[in-house]
């Protein structure tokens, strides 16, 4: 036989089988259905409630699948998008407020290819349609609400201690805290450093004052806090969506991408997402006169806010917080047994629990209010230092008290929100408490929406150019090689084939527009390894070595030229990926491993294919077609 | 066999070309410079839509339909067909920016009920100037990388005229795109950034052939070296450009208004990143006055793993 080494011709077709095996799910996409839950986390979909969709399907004359139950959800398939879209619609009449019918997809993969984990690529979303959003997080006002913590923190680390103090300033990271003397400023030292141990204390300057400013490393863990705070809060909410393999993901040191295929609602999605909104629990002063309300100047420790759908009643807020909304774990609906009024029940953290058991306990009796805050952000231009207009972010807030309730007794972790006008009111305020507050408002800097119709329209168009310049550079290689033209050809399909199986083997692999364009350029490019080798065989055929030694000399020479401009393009394909952001990426990973499967069947895989031909067992040939 | 072998001199072409090509880079420049590109919403911020009709869209009535609801300023174009329309807004001031592209899309439905919400965009201008610095500092990592690469592969000669034809193409490219306007957005950098591999891949193997030709060669005169190093990968560089044309031209015509863009500046990539390989790379080899001594240290590696 040939003594080209055995092992590369069983490397050859383990690669091929496999990546075979797992190209293969790609043959079967996934059905567009629609997903029926329960509002409420926990409920099921029960029997009736699958009749009561099936009937409305039914009688609006659309085609349906049985429906199936995936976890606590019911999933009905349907035959195309547009089916889809209103098969919600008649679905979301039918059932009413409590069940969320979310746009879906469902895999046709065979059982036996799914037992082996094998599923087909991911699509981005150009390619299938839904709704893209960009977030940035608000990190000035994470760092000026924490500094207010902090301050707080140190005019109490100051009573505690005895010692006598002015004021404390705030301003960016710096804290000032001014004292009536010298004395009292040096008092204040051991006490501020060991409450405040991420803060570096400064010389002090002319007065007695001490200056503490927050270390970076602090404050960059604040940071990275409070974006994955919100992050895991999105997560929560999207998940409320029910939108399946939506992509909550962080981005750089400031901001969070959503990702929500077969959403097309957009505004209703950015109603969920981009309501900023947390909670607050604080304590009520009853004790300000009605006089000093109205004129909104609060006295220190206290704040003035207006009462939610009550015009012109203030309710006056101790500063300190009890709990935060983002210590809230879980929160549910549900009505009094007395009263029948509707109530939200609350399950704090252990750190909020802490919290609200040890100033409750103080203050039985003493009225709770709940305060939500509410931020919204707009573009607005702004005139610049250099005189120049600019556009700036700017956020505007809106807090407000939704609820006043009397401190019944002690709260532990679990207590009660009462006082609600409606039972809808209840469920709002219950899922927004369960999904998670965010711990800094966030606004949406980008936008996109593709319709189902473009994504088809897409990937239709995608592969139609791909089928197309694939023959065409296969007609072209057999009309210029011959034989070599159809062995280079082979190569080409089965890096084809090993470039889909890697993508689908890949778990965060998308297959996107740009991606398809990566492919498609790849099978330009791929050939170029087998015309650099086949050109140098020609031209040692022409200095006259015999066929044999031509093609042992022509792939020799051709490797080390091969790897040199294959090695360039890969350096490319890691810069694009490192540095672009989704469009760019995905053609980034394509173009990655489209070379390197390129480079492993076009030089690999046409020899061994050459040697089979033309090798050592064979007859020495006269000739080579080439 | 040796009359097959092809023999065009190429180097005798070489000091108008080096003129044009200089020509070329400067015109692109001067039009970078005075014209700017038609930078995609990507880089501009803004919101862009676009929406399907049923019947053909008349972009007038469209565009008063869009004016009556405050957006003056829009740019408004058939996408692909003329039942697409692509309107284009700057970013708003005033409230909820996000919002701009469902009033677009509520605007140009006053006259046509049918109409179907294909893809809204909304960038924030802020996106768009992070952006921008962050593809120019990719771009030049680029080209940076290939730069070391190509000194530590070959000599500080070859990297030096490598990159030269590399910025050459970049800069013909991006200056046809400012002639003609042609949208440049996130693809087109992808395309753009896709063109330095495929040019340097086409430099490195010219360039091999020149370095193996001097090693190999008893003579040392670079215009005889470099011309029959360039005659010797001829075919190779032109079927290579053509395959990788074939399948741009599928890509043009078949892949939808998306990869248009995409796809025209690969194919003038193609065709500038062909030519700089083989006259630009040359043209300043000369101008260095490389040699055999330039390639006198011994072939470094022997790869171990020969397929």
């Amino acid at each position: 036989m040939t003594r080209y080494p055995r092992w590369k011709f069983f490397l050859l077709l383990a690669a091929l089988v496999v990546c075979g095996l797992y190209a293969l799910p790609n043959l079967y996409p996934d059905a567009p259905a629609i997903q029926i839950s329960h509002a409420d986390a926990g409920g099921e979909v029960n029997e009736m409630t699958r009749q009561r969709v099936l009937s409305a399907l039914d009688t609006a004359g659309l085609q349906h699948g049985p429906g199936e139950t995936v976890g606590t959800s019911l999933l009905v398939r349907l035959s195309d998008t547009e089916a889809q879209l209103r098969a919600r619609e008649l679905a979301s009449e039918t059932l009413g407020d409590n069940y969320v019918v979310a746009l879906n997809l469902a895999a046709t993969t065979p059982d036996w290819l799914r037992s082996i984990g094998a599923s087909p690529m991911n699509l981005g979303l150009d390619l299938r349609g839904g709704v893209h959003f960009l977030l940035q997080v608000d990190m000035d006002a994470v760092v000026s609400s924490r500094m207010e913590a902090w301050a707080g923190n140190a005019k109490l680390t100051l009573r505690d201690a005895g010692v006598r103090y002015r004021n404390v300033d705030v301003d960016g990271t710096t804290l000032t805290v001014t004292f009536a003397d010298q004395v009292a400023a040096d008092a204040a030292r051991a006490p501020l450093r060991q409450a405040l141990d991420k803060f570096t204390m400064k010389p002090a300057g002319d007065g007695p004052e001490t200056v503490l400013v927050l270390n970076d490393s602090a404050l960059k863990e604040m940071q990275d806090y409070a974006v994955d705070q919100n992050r895991t809060a999105l997560n929560k909410r999207v998940n409320e969506l029910g939108v399946a393999e939506a992509v909550v993901q962080r981005q750089g040191a400031d901001r969070i991408v959503v990702q929500l295929p077969g959403i097309q609602d957009a505004s209703q999605a950015r109603r969920i997402l981009g309501r900023t909104a947390t909670l607050e629990f604080r304590l009520v002063d009853n004790g300000v006169s009605a006089a000093r309300l109205r004129t909104g100047m609060a006295p220190p420790g206290l704040e003035f806010f207006p009462f939610k759908g009550q015009e012109g009643r203030i309710v006056a807020l101790n500063k300190s917080k009890i709990a935060t909304g983002d210590q809230v774990i879980d929160a549910r609906m549900g009505f009094d047994q007395q009263s029948g009024s509707p109530e939200v029940n609350v399950t704090l953290d252990a750190d909020g629990a802490k919290r609200m058991q040890r100033i409750t306990g103080k203050n039985v009796g003493n009225p709770m209010g709940v305060l939500f805050i509410e931020t919204k952000t707009d573009v607005k231009k702004v005139e610049g230092d250099d005189g120049k207009m600019m556009d700036k972010m700017i956020s505007t807030t809106d807090k407000y008290v939704i609820n006043v309730a009397t401190i019944q007794d002690t709260l532990g972790s679990r207590f009660r929100i009462t006082g609600l006008d409606n039972p809808a009111e209840a469920s709002e305020l219950a899922l927004l408490l369960r999904a998670g507050s965010l711990a800094a408002p966030v606004s949406i800097v980008e936008e996109r929406t593709v319709g189902p119709s473009l994504g088809a329209e897409n990937i239709e168009a995608g592969l139609k150019s791909m089928a197309l310049g694939l023959a065409l550079v296969l007609v072209f290689m057999i009309a210029w090689y011959k034989l070599f033209g159809i062995i280079a050809n082979v190569a080409l399909l089965g890096n084809l084939v090993i470039i889909i199986g890697i993508m689908s083997l890949i778990p965060g692999a998308t297959l996107t527009l740009p991606g398809i364009a990566g492919i498609v350029l790849t099978v330009g490019m791929a050939v170029d390894a087998n015309v650099l080798i086949f050109e140098r065989i020609k031209e040692d055929l022409r200095r006259g070595l015999n066929p044999r030694q031509a093609i042992e000399e022509g792939y020799a020479r051709a490797f080390t030229t091969i790897l040199d401009a294959n090695i360039t393009t890969l350096i490319v394909a890691v810069i694009l990926f490192a540095a672009g952001t989704g469009s760019v990426q995905g053609f980034a990973v394509t173009l990655f491993i489209g070379i390197l499967t390129s480079m492993f069947t076009a030089i690999i895989g046409t020899r061994a294919m050459a040697e089979m031909i033309y090798g050592r067992g064979a007859r020495a040939p006269a000739k080579l077609s080439i | 066999m040796s009359k097959a072998t092809m023999n065009i001199n190429f180097m005798g072409a070489r000091k108008p070309l080096g003129i044009l090509s200089l020509l070329l880079v400067v015109a692109s420049v001067v039009l970078l410079v005075t014209r700017g590109l038609n930078l995609g919403l990507d880089f501009t911020g803004g919101t862009t839509v676009v929406v399907k009709s049923p019947v053909d869209v008349e972009l007038s009535q469209a565009r008063a339909d869009l004016a009556a609801s405050g957006f003056t300023d829009a740019v408004v174009q058939h996408y692909g067909s003329p039942k697409e329309v692509n309107v284009r807004v700057a970013p708003k001031d005033g409230a909820n920016a996000d919002e701009v592209g469902y009033d677009v899309f509520a605007a140009l439905k006053l006259h046509n009920e049918e109409l179907e919400l294909l893809k809204v965009e909304f960038v924030g201008p802020q996106v768009g100037d992070e952006l921008r610095d962050e593809s120019g500092t990719a771009m030049l990592l680029a080209l940076g990388l290939m730069m070391i690469y190509v000194w530590f592969r070959f000599s500080n000669k070859f990297g030096v005229a490598t990159v030269v034809a590399l910025f050459h193409d970049v800069i013909i490219v991006l200056g046809i795109f400012s002639l003609v306007q042609w949208p440049f957005d996130l693809t087109v950098l992808a395309a753009v950034l896709a063109l330095i591999g495929y040019s340097l891949n086409d430099s490195i193997v010219v360039a091999d052939r020149i370095r193996e030709d001097f090693r190999n060669s008893r003579q040392n005169e670079p215009e005889k070296i470099i011309n029959s190093a360039v005659n010797a990968t001829f075919s190779r560089t032109i079927n290579t450009s053509l395959t990788t044309l074939l399948v741009l031209v599928a890509l043009y015509f078949f892949g939808g208004e998306v990869m248009r863009a995409f796809s025209e500046a690969l194919l003038v990539g193609v065709f500038v990143g062909t030519y700089s390989s083989i006259y630009v790379v040359s043209n300043i080899l000369f101008m260095m006055k490389v040699s055999k001594e330039d390639f006198l240290i011994p072939e470094p590696e022997e790869i171990e793993e020969m397929p």
